[in-house]
């Protein structure tokens, strides 16, 4: 019934029609996603080629001083980046967009003739297995530890954990990672870090078998216990806060007051809405995790796309660096994205307000 | 001659009533005098105890003792001499992004909160959409095409990346003050804008704009430290960053005698960040125009 009376005004209308698209909750999420990777997409193209003394002339130069011909190298280059050079600044930044838009990202400067696209489809799924089962842990860890803070709170539990968490969460991942390395691999030789590096031994064959699930988590296991290390502290200290706040509701009192039992005002009543406030800090965690994996998976020379962009920016490989930028950007904000939806969805209230019309 | 001689017994008044509330805070006064000690060490200890220019063989790699209070490096050079030599770099760029961040970030959030409408909307679309952004990739990318050398362009760029999430901070602060009494109250007596933001506004926000941009410079830190591990930015001579990637170089993996050579500068890391911000907790009793009043 509702619907029929925006339908009948918006005939036609094409300010009506912009109204619809902006008044849209979900179809204004995506337009702003997607105007954000245009955004570092643009930066991107401004610092590698439009600007004076841009990165494509210095690749000239360098293949240049390396034997080849100025035109050839002009050639090369320009075959490597799939941009036509002759073409005017504009033309070259929307052959570019386009060429991105079809998920092209030309071809490596260093192990000529490997297409971009390619090597980050290869890399990128130790990635999201990595940061993906960081998160899940210490997501879950996160909430079950802060909410034992806050029902325990003012005893040493709470302090001890309370303490523990603000360190955790002050100490740079990378700290924390060199570290892990040093007590764990070389004082106290629990792990063998060397034996570590890469996502998977070689000649283990990517399957669905014990063997290779093995091999797959003895490679990841320190980098992963980093990464719940640098990120658990965050998460326990706003579980904490946010069931102290659930804590003190009228719903919980009265909860409580009809004699309900304790695990069951633990888990419908303040469990679920302290939660909630959670998955919004997902989104920025990701972020950051993302942001934190090029320095471990350096550090421990887990084959994913951080360690592939730190190595991208010491060869000076520009093709792949622009390309993971963008995949890496590109991921953050859908997960953004996704997590605001989510959140819609789980809260009725946000999701009354967001609908708006 | 009088007026000159009140003022300066004022300053010195003031002076005496900032470190009266500074040694209110335990934590706070030794994170205030850590922070001094930090910075004269960077700036003035390379004159008292220069580099070293010449390896020690016999030394290399050795533990603690009383010659190498924080034992030696590949070379045999002293570790203690290296960090402090390998300070002033770090305390530059903390220093600077902190300030240029801080004051586009106040500048741009509160000029945000004041004009309101339209324009406070497209800044804060634009604001959140910043934040989204994985920044720390953004920042290898474009530290390895600008080809960073010196501490000053760094510092600009990590400002850069950095000042929207103070700019969304200050606005909500801005606009929340501007709902208090006091602040009505001089509106209605027309103070005038100027009066109003200077001896109104800045000294209630002062405490939250110096804790922000603390914790900027903690954060410059540890960029900078991460983007020399990962061999972007390679400053000449030897900063923290240059050491912890040199002694990852030298194989401390396999060494752990050479344990001492990357615990010293995380050292100095950890020791400059834990200073900075105990010093940051109590400065809320020295800005707080409320709690001032008080002593």
């Amino acid at each position: 019934m509702a619907l029929v009376p925006t339908m009948r005004t918006s005939n036609l209308n094409l300010w009506a029609l912009f109204d619809k698209i902006t008044g849209n909750f979900l179809l204004r999420r995506i337009v702003k996603a997607l105007f954000t990777i245009w955004v570092v997409t643009s930066i991107t193209f401004f610092v590698v080629r439009a600007m004076p003394g841009n990165a494509v002339d210095i690749m000239i130069q360098d293949l240049t001083a390396a034997g080849v011909s100025p035109d050839d190298a002009r050639n090369q280059a320009a075959a490597l980046m799939n941009i036509n050079f002759d073409e005017p600044a504009y033309l070259q930044y929307l052959d570019y967009l386009g060429n991105i838009a079809r998920g092209d990202f030309g071809n490596a400067y260093r192990s000529r003739g490997l297409k971009v696209a390619d090597i980050i489809a290869q890399i990128l799924p130790w990635t999201v297995f990595s940061v993906g089962l960081s998160l899940l842990i210490t997501f879950t860890l996160g909430i079950v530890l802060g909410a034992i803070m806050a029902y325990m709170r003012d005893t040493w539990i709470d302090h001890l954990l309370s303490n523990l968490a603000a360190t955790l969460d002050a100490v740079s991942p990378a700290l924390i990672g060199l570290l892990a390395i040093l007590f764990l691999g070389v004082l106290w030789k629990i792990v063998p870090i060397p034996e570590m590096r890469g996502a998977m031994s070689p000649g283990i064959q990517p399957e669905f078998s014990l063997e290779f699930f093995a091999d797959i988590f003895g490679h990841v296991r320190v980098l992963l216990l980093v990464y719940v290390l640098s990120f658990i502290g965050s998460w326990m200290l706003v579980m904490k806060s946010s069931t102290i706040s659930t804590l003190g509701e009228d719903y919980v009192t009265v909860a409580r007051a009809r004699g309900l039992p304790d695990t069951r005002i633990l888990t419908a009543y303040v469990g679920r809405n302290a939660t909630l406030p959670l998955f919004t800090r997902l989104a920025i965690v990701i972020g950051v995790s993302m942001g934190g994996s090029i320095l471990l998976e350096t550090l421990f020379t887990y084959r994913g796309i951080g360690y592939q962009l730190a190595r991208a920016s010491y060869d000076r490989d520009y093709p792949i660096m622009q390309g993971i930028i963008i995949v890496i950007t590109a991921a953050v904000v859908f997960a953004n994205l996704i997590a605001d939806l989510l959140y819609g969805w789980l809260d009725p209230r946000i999701r009354i307000v967001g609908g708006g019309n | 001659m009088q007026q000159s001689i009140d003022a300066v017994a004022r300053a010195w008044r003031e002076t005496v009533k900032t470190f009266k509330l500074l040694s209110r805070n335990k934590m706070g006064l030794f994170g205030f005098l850590m922070t001094v000690a930090i910075v004269f060490l960077a700036f003035f200890g390379p004159i008292i105890w220069p580099p070293e220019t010449s390896a020690n063989v016999q030394d290399i790699n050795a533990g603690v003792s009383q010659h190498h209070w924080l034992g030696a490096d590949f070379q045999g050079q002293d570790n203690l001499r290296k960090v402090i030599n390998g300070g002033k770099d770090m305390v530059t760029v903390a220093f600077l992004t902190g300030l240029i961040a801080t004051l586009f970030g106040v500048a741009i959030g509160s000029f945000s909160a004041f004009v309101g409408g339209a324009v406070d909307g497209v800044l804060m679309e634009l604001v959140n959409m910043w934040l989204t952004i994985p920044r720390f990739p953004l920042l290898v990318v474009l530290a390895t095409v600008l080809k960073l050398g010196d501490p000053v362009t760094f510092s600009l760029l990590i400002a850069f990346l950095d000042w929207p999430s103070l700019s969304r901070q200050v606005r909500s602060q801005v606009l929340s003050l501007k709902k208090r009494d006091f602040i009505e109250a001089a509106t209605m007596l027309d103070l005038g804008t100027r009066n109003i933001i200077f001896s109104e506004l800045v000294p209630n926000m002062m405490s939250f704009i110096v804790i922000s941009m603390i914790g900027t410079m903690t954060h410059a830190i540890y960029q900078q430290v991460g983007l020399v591990f990962l061999g972007i930015v390679p400053y000449s001579g030897s900063n923290w960053g240059v050491m912890i990637t040199a002694a990852m170089n030298r194989g401390v993996l396999y060494n752990p005698q050479a344990m001492w050579s990357i615990l010293a500068p995380m050292g100095a890391i950890v020791l400059f960040q834990l200073a900075l911000v105990s010093f940051a907790r109590s400065l809320d009793e020295v800005f707080n125009p409320r709690l001032r009043t008080s002593v």
